[in-house]
């Protein structure tokens, strides 16, 4: 070895050694820095979550509070002739002035929230109603459509990926469904619009064309590829003894895939209806697209529907910032919101919780 | 005896409940080769990788007793473990490059000490790789990936970027472990050069590994040492009956 | 029934389910194309709308949707990625806050579309906006308004999970001797990440960057009211402007447009576009994670 390089580097390397040494602990400022950084920013997603919570309900607020000052309408309602001219121009800054705005349209006197449960939905008008039953109902009605569409094909179609398809099919099956899950909602709305809409209409003969069945069938296609991927992780999670003790016994695999592998996977497929639920419940772009937003209620499913979420989507761009109309639509978002929540909650502690346990058990 | 570099007293560690390491007490002389040996799962990797505190990335571990390198118990509250680690160097079974260059691997450490002036860099990857004779199989192609290398070319490159950063003890896991012989071979006469300088601990289950590179012995069994004595003692006349049956391949 | 024909039978059943999503999905592709194809020219893609929307092109439309995923992810991913250095580094997997943190993301994937725009609503325009507007411009409206910042940020927040799963997968796959490597040569926690971690997920940051992007072109429910445009006769100049979107113009001119008949070439050439921009994107993405989870075999 070089002489001279190596008379060098002992030099430099001695003197680095005596530097280094670890009797007491360095206190480093970028490590300390990112690491409280890091845990900072980490929680950024909880902190959305709460401030969707805040501002949600926030907006819907107010709602409530307009019973309260109930008892003052009558007062305001006198400013009313002068003060109308001047808010309008204005943009509404505070809570005081909203619940003027709203007070000021009710001149019937009937309370905006008193008319929550009626059976009418019909915000715009000279006796504005609020009532979110029909559109409830709708919602419900198109969810259903759509779970007894999307559910069952999607469960099968999974039982045959992960119990029938060879190794080869499986690997195109699987990418090629969840290509499904690529599609933008507006183009499956729009594509339920132009092709789905006419094509069951000449089949089932409707009047309206675009109704509860067509959304619900389009919004079931959204629907399909969460249920079918969970649900074929929830059946491939079933421990492989299971299927070659049952075929070992002599069981065909149908016998296999439904005596022993569905049962075993029951608590994965519930939360996997249970998460398409959700993603149909909150569905927007399809429903308003597809379903032909009419606010009624009716048991037929070729009826049109207007659900929850596209009356936001429709009616929110139209509305005066703070009136009663905005703060029921946000109150409605406030309940699709606690709904999916406690749906996503659900799959998420109970049935996983049941995935895990089934399986601890059984080892 | 020579000098100590190494003292232990009173070492347990234990996984969860499981004690893994049995009450150790052993003193670890300055500029020699020790080997540890044993049948796998015996604990001597779990104690080496206490030697520069590797253990604390795993939950559920629970050291207790005194680990003191030049005077100082290394499970000390204040100790500064990544200091520590600096002087403390370890290989590992699997030799383990980054995917970068092979100048980029032994700058690494270099680097994180803050040395970024370019000749300086220089001079110590050229001397690096030097030490860990490897220098005249790589000089032609320090900015290729280090992954192109060969796997016993590979862990001389991870002892490189180990000596680049000037550690005082070298802790070695089974470094010849997934070699051929020669370059088995070539790792043993580096570490028999990197001891002028250099307090190595190698972790072997190779017994002819252990006797022809090492100066002391140490034989663990079932998480406790059995015995720890000068190599060529070990190997001609052990002192407890479990080390013969070992060294004799009559179990393990 | 005979066990063999009973076996057969429900076979074949779920074979089928199989066969009808394939077909759904081969027919949406087919409709779009058919119906989209003879309509994509360079005109089209370069031309504003002309004689009130019936004619023309998508060029504001597709550069809104460019400038609005951009700037989504310039925000989305720096989070993203943080928060998934977090849950694959510093947090312990038992421990509460690293549950909490992992559940809100799983919350924030769920939550509909149309509620993130409500709250884009609520908090960026009606609460952040307002009192910008309120201390810097003296109540005069610019921020308290619909805009292309606003839409970007309600976009970022839907995307933030798809980064932080993407980029968490991709860190999980970086060998633990890797790290091991860097910590015994005396390299620190932050040092480790900076030099091993970071560099050994590019792909996978890549790939939630993508995947982000696509899924927020796609997207039309957040901005229905937080900065989309029905019609602008210029491109946006500031982050104050509103914006076109190719999403809400297929959405408009489906729905709300005056002669929905006249003007179907156009929206089915913009939803072709709209499809071939998601569909190359998440190829892109796929290959790459696909090469990843390759590395981690």
């Amino acid at each position: 070895m070089d002489s001279k390089l190596e008379r060098s580097m002992n030099k430099e390397l001695k003197s680095a050694k005596e530097v280094v040494s670890f009797n007491k602990r360095k206190f480093r400022f970028s490590d300390w820095f990112a690491e409280k950084v890091i845990k900072t920013v980490a929680f950024l997603s909880i902190a959305v979550v709460i401030l969707i919570f805040i501002f949600v309900f926030r907006e819907a607020f107010p709602i409530f509070k307009m019973d309260k000052n109930e008892a003052v309408s009558t007062e305001l309602l006198v400013q009313e002739s002068y003060g109308g001219a001047e808010t309008a121009n204005e943009p509404v800054k505070t809570t005081d002035t909203q619940v003027d705005n709203s007070n000021k349209v009710q001149t019937t006197g009937e309370k905006p929230s008193s008319t929550l449960f009626s059976k009418t939905w019909m915000p715009v008008s000279d006796n504005p109603r609020y009532g979110i039953w029909p559109l409830f109902l709708g919602t419900l009605k198109v969810t259903i459509i759509s779970l007894l569409f999307a559910a069952p094909i999607s469960i099968l179609a999974a039982i045959y990926t992960a119990m029938f398809a060879k190794p080869r099919i499986r690997e195109v099956i699987k990418p090629v469904i969840e290509l499904l899950a690529g599609f933008p909602s507006v183009v499956i709305g729009f594509f339920a619009l132009m092709v789905m809409a006419t094509v069951f209409q000449s089949i089932f003969g409707y009047a309206s064309r675009l109704n509860a069945f067509v959304g619900g069938i389009a919004m079931g296609l959204a629907a399909i590829p969460i249920i079918y991927t969970l649900t074929e992780d929830a059946l491939t999670a079933v421990p492989r003894t299971y299927t070659e003790a049952s075929l070992g016994l002599g069981a065909s695999r149908r016998q296999t895939a439904f005596y022993v592998v569905l049962p075993a996977a029951v608590p994965g497929i519930f939360a996997a209806v249970v998460l398409g639920i959700g993603r149909i419940f909150g569905e927007t772009m399809i429903a308003l697209m597809a379903t032909g937003n009419a606010a009624m209620i009716s048991i037929n499913p070729f009826d049109s529907v207007r659900t929850l979420s596209a009356t936001i989507g429709a009616e929110m761009a139209e509305v005066v910032f703070g009136d009663t109309h905005y703060s029921v639509l946000f109150l409605i978002g406030s309940l699709l919101f606690i709904f999916t929540f406690a749906l996503n909650a659900l799959a998420e502690f109970y049935f996983r919780n049941l995935v895990i346990r089934r399986y601890q058990s059984k080892k | 005896m020579d000098d100590i570099k190494v003292k232990i007293n009173d070492l347990t560690l234990h996984y969860g409940t499981n004690p893994a390491l049995k009450n150790i007490n052993m003193e670890i002389p300055e500029k020699m080769v020790t080997a540890f040996i044993g049948p796998s799962g015996c604990g001597k990797s779990t104690f080496l990788r206490t030697l520069n505190r590797m253990n604390d990335l795993i939950d559920n571990v629970k050291i207790d007793g005194e680990v003191i390198i030049d005077g100082l118990n290394i499970y000390n509250k204040d100790i500064d473990v990544v200091n520590l680690r600096k002087k403390v160097g370890m290989i590992f079974q699997k030799s383990n490059p980054f995917a970068k260059s092979v100048y980029d691997n032994v700058a690494f450490g270099p680097r994180i000490n803050g040395i970024s002036q370019r000749n300086k860099l220089d001079e110590i990857v050229e001397y690096s790789l030097k030490q860990a004779a490897i220098w005249d199989e790589v000089k032609g192609r320090l900015h290729n990936s280090a992954l192109s290398l060969s796997g016993g070319q590979q862990q001389r490159l991870c002892i490189a970027r180990t000596l680049a950063v000037n550690p005082d003890i070298i802790l070695m896991d089974e470094p010849a472990s997934a070699l051929d012989p020669i370059s088995t071979s070539k790792i043993e006469e580096l570490i028999h050069e990197l001891k002028q300088q250099y307090t190595i601990i190698i972790v072997t289950h190779n017994m002819q590994q252990a006797a022809r590179t090492s100066d002391f012995t140490a034989f663990f069994y079932l998480g406790e040492l059995v015995e720890f004595n000068k190599t060529e003692v070990m190997f001609s006349n052990p002192a407890k009956r479990q080390t013969e049956d070992y060294i004799s391949g009559r179990f393990g | 029934m005979n066990r063999n024909l009973k076996d057969k039978m429900v076979e074949s059943l779920t074979g089928i389910s199989v066969l009808l999503i394939i077909f759904i999905i081969v027919s949406i592709l087919a409709v779009t194309i058919a119906g989209g194809w003879p309509n994509l020219n360079w005109t089209f893609l370069s031309e504003f709308p002309k004689d009130g929307m019936t004619k023309g092109g998508i060029f504001p439309a597709i550069v809104g949707t460019a400038v609005m995923t951009l700037i989504m992810a310039v925000a989305a991913v720096p989070f993203g990625v943080i928060t998934a250095i977090y849950l694959a580094e510093y947090a312990s997997e038992k421990s509460v806050i690293a549950k909490s943190i992992r559940f809100a993301v799983k919350t924030l994937a769920v939550v509909p579309s149309i509620i993130f725009g409500l709250f884009g609503l609520g908090f960026f325009i009606g609460f952040i906006g307002k009192n910008i507007d309120g201390i810097f411009n003296g109540g005069e409206l610019k921020w308290g308004q619909p805009n292309i910042l606003w839409a970007s940020l309600t976009m970022a927040l839907l995307t933030l999970p798809v980064v932080i799963v993407s980029v968490e997968e991709a860190i999980r796959t970086i060998p633990a001797d890797m790290r091991e490597a860097s910590l015994a040569l005396g390299a620190t926690k932050w040092q480790t990440i900076r030099k091993v971690v970071i560099p050994g997920s590019v792909s996978g940051i890549l790939t939630g960057t993508i995947l982000a992007i696509s899924r927020g072109a796609g997207e039309v429910a957040p901005i229905l009211f937080t900065g989309a445009a029905y019609f602008l006769s210029d491109l946006p100049h500031s982050l104050s402007d509103q914006f076109m979107s190719l999403g809400y113009h297929i959405y408009i001119m489906s729905t709300q447009s005056s002669n929905v008949d006249a003007t179907l070439p156009i929206q089915f050439a913009t939803t072709l576009v709209l499809l071939l921009l998601t569909f190359s994107l998440n190829g892109i993405a796929v290959t790459l994670r696909y090469r990843i989870r390759k590395r981690a075999k």
